[in-house]
């Protein structure tokens, strides 16, 4: 079997941590920082990052147009963080979304500023009993639509989600060692490419 | 267990604003203009690093009106800047809810012997240092981002690129080292030994290390990005320029593409004039912020 050639968008964020991730995970892993460079891939990942800086960096070098067209294409997105509200189809306190891609709402900074930011032990459902979960300046998805899958919860707030081809979570699982999102991740991307 | 202020949030935050521009601004106008440039973050400031030099006298904590209008402003995440070894003012700026602290040599240094320790505190801190051994006792006091020093309100690169090439060219030298020589290494550099041997082993900083201290143009910017920093601040050099939205999101760009000629070339085009900069050997030496800080 040919490996798997995930892409991470890199215009800002922790990029090399996804890309090492992905690595240890068996897929070839590219960071993409021209639309061409979408053509090959059989996934993407979304980095954590500002996603005010990335969405403006996305719409002035169209991937917008050209990651809508991926996603539309059957092809697997993760969106961690920032990622997550790049893809939701709803912001909360917004009228406009992003890629609006992913049937969820996000709801952004909405576990408080950098003081509250928190790492905590969870179960996330088909992936780990015990994830190590590192929040920043975390989003968390306030609804995830009739198809959607919730995975994490955490305080009542849902945190992992999937909807058919896409995968968000609101925490970072590139700041730790632990690949098994990635994983389960790399598997969602099997499955839609076969 | 939830765990708050752990050593991986803290760096984590960093890591986040990798491939990045954080921007100075003094007012809650300058920090809208600089989130709808790209920015990732805003360091809020009373005064510019240029207009403190030219003003003299002793730099404190900014107006901590300044630092509320602009956390109200934007959704990106703010800093600001205590002065060195002056904990008070670290802990009165993270009760207000500031993202990351900069223990900066740009204000006037409280301490002359000590810096903060930044292990105590649940907010993230940045230092400035000139060489690995600067950096690693910054990082071994808690220090969760590492940026050059370089000359801060100057619009001139030539400190930054200096400290940039010095802790780059000190960093590959110890990863080749044999494991024998890093104690005499790290009583050479003055750095913590388990600081050092992380370095050994990682080939780079254990923590994000960004430029800062004279980026005035987006060729500046790709620059230090090509030298090895992982995001730039940018201080005196928006606000101070002809046109600070056009040099905002261009100062982005150019970081973003930072191996990208072309595009560097076509942004830096009809920008008007960077801010007037300092030639460094104009500077009196009891004037040069880099030498503060221990």
């Amino acid at each position: 079997m040919i490996a798997m050639k995930i892409g991470v968008l890199a215009l800002q964020g922790a990029v090399a941590e996804h890309v090492r991730m992905l690595e240890e995970a068996g897929a070839t892993a590219v960071a993409v920082k021209k639309v061409e460079e979408l053509d090959d891939l059989d996934g993407l990942i979304i980095p954590g990052g500002e996603s005010t800086t990335i969405s403006k960096l996305m719409h002035k070098y169209g991937f917008m147009e050209a990651v809508r067209e991926f996603g539309k294409a059957r092809k697997p997105i993760f969106g961690t963080c920032a990622g997550a509200i790049l893809l939701a189809k709803r912001i909360s306190g917004q009228e406009d979304s992003h890629l609006g891609l992913m049937d969820i709402l996000v709801e952004r900074n909405a576990f408080g500023r950098q003081k509250e930011s928190f790492e905590v032990t969870m179960p996330v459902a088909g992936v780990a009993a015990d994830y190590p979960a590192v929040f920043i300046r975390a989003p968390y998805i306030r609804e995830v639509g009739e198809n959607g899958e919730v995975l994490a919860k955490y305080e009542e707030k849902i945190v992992v989600a999937r909807d058919g081809h896409y995968l968000a979570a609101a925490f970072h699982p590139e700041l730790t060692e632990d690949n098994r999102l990635h994983r389960y991740f790399l598997d969602m991307v099997k499955e839609y490419r076969s | 267990m939830v765990q708050v202020g752990t050593s991986r949030v803290k760096k984590g935050m960093a890591e986040m604003q990798k491939g990045g521009v954080i921007m100075d601004v003094i007012n809650a106008e300058q920090a809208k203009i600089a989130e709808a440039a790209g920015a990732v973050a805003v360091m809020a400031l009373e005064r510019v690093p240029s207009d403190i030099r030219a003003a003299g006298g002793v730099a404190r904590m900014a107006d901590l009106g300044i630092v509320e209008e602009v956390l109200n402003a934007v959704s990106i995440p703010v800093m600001a800047k205590a002065r060195i070894g002056h904990f008070v003012e670290a802990r009165v700026l993270e009760s207000m809810g500031v993202d990351y602290l900069d223990e900066s040599e740009v204000l006037t240094p409280a301490d002359d012997l000590y810096h903060i320790n930044k292990k105590d505190f649940t907010v993230p801190f940045v230092c400035g240092a000139r060489d690995l051994g600067e950096a690693l006792r910054r990082i071994g006091e808690g220090a969760s981002m590492i940026r050059t020093k370089g000359e801060p309100g100057t619009g001139n690169i030539v400190e930054a690129v200096r400290h940039m090439r010095t802790m780059m060219a000190q960093i590959r030298k110890v990863q080749a080292m044999s494991y024998d020589e890093l104690m005499a290494e790290a009583k050479n550099l003055g750095a913590p030994y388990e600081l050092l041997e992380q370095v050994h082993k990682n080939g780079k900083l254990p923590v994000v290390n960004f430029a800062a201290g004279g980026v005035a143009t987006p060729a500046d910017a790709a620059l230090m990005m090509q030298l090895g920093s992982d995001g730039v601040f940018v201080g005196s050099g928006i606000f101070k320029s002809e046109n600070p939205e056009k040099f905002a999101r261009a100062i982005v760009e150019a970081t973003t593409h930072y191996d990208d000629y072309e595009l560097i070339a076509r942004v830096s085009k009809g920008l008007g004039s960077a801010m007037t900069g300092i030639e460094i050997s104009k500077i009196r030496e009891a004037d040069r912020m880099q030498d503060r800080g221990w």
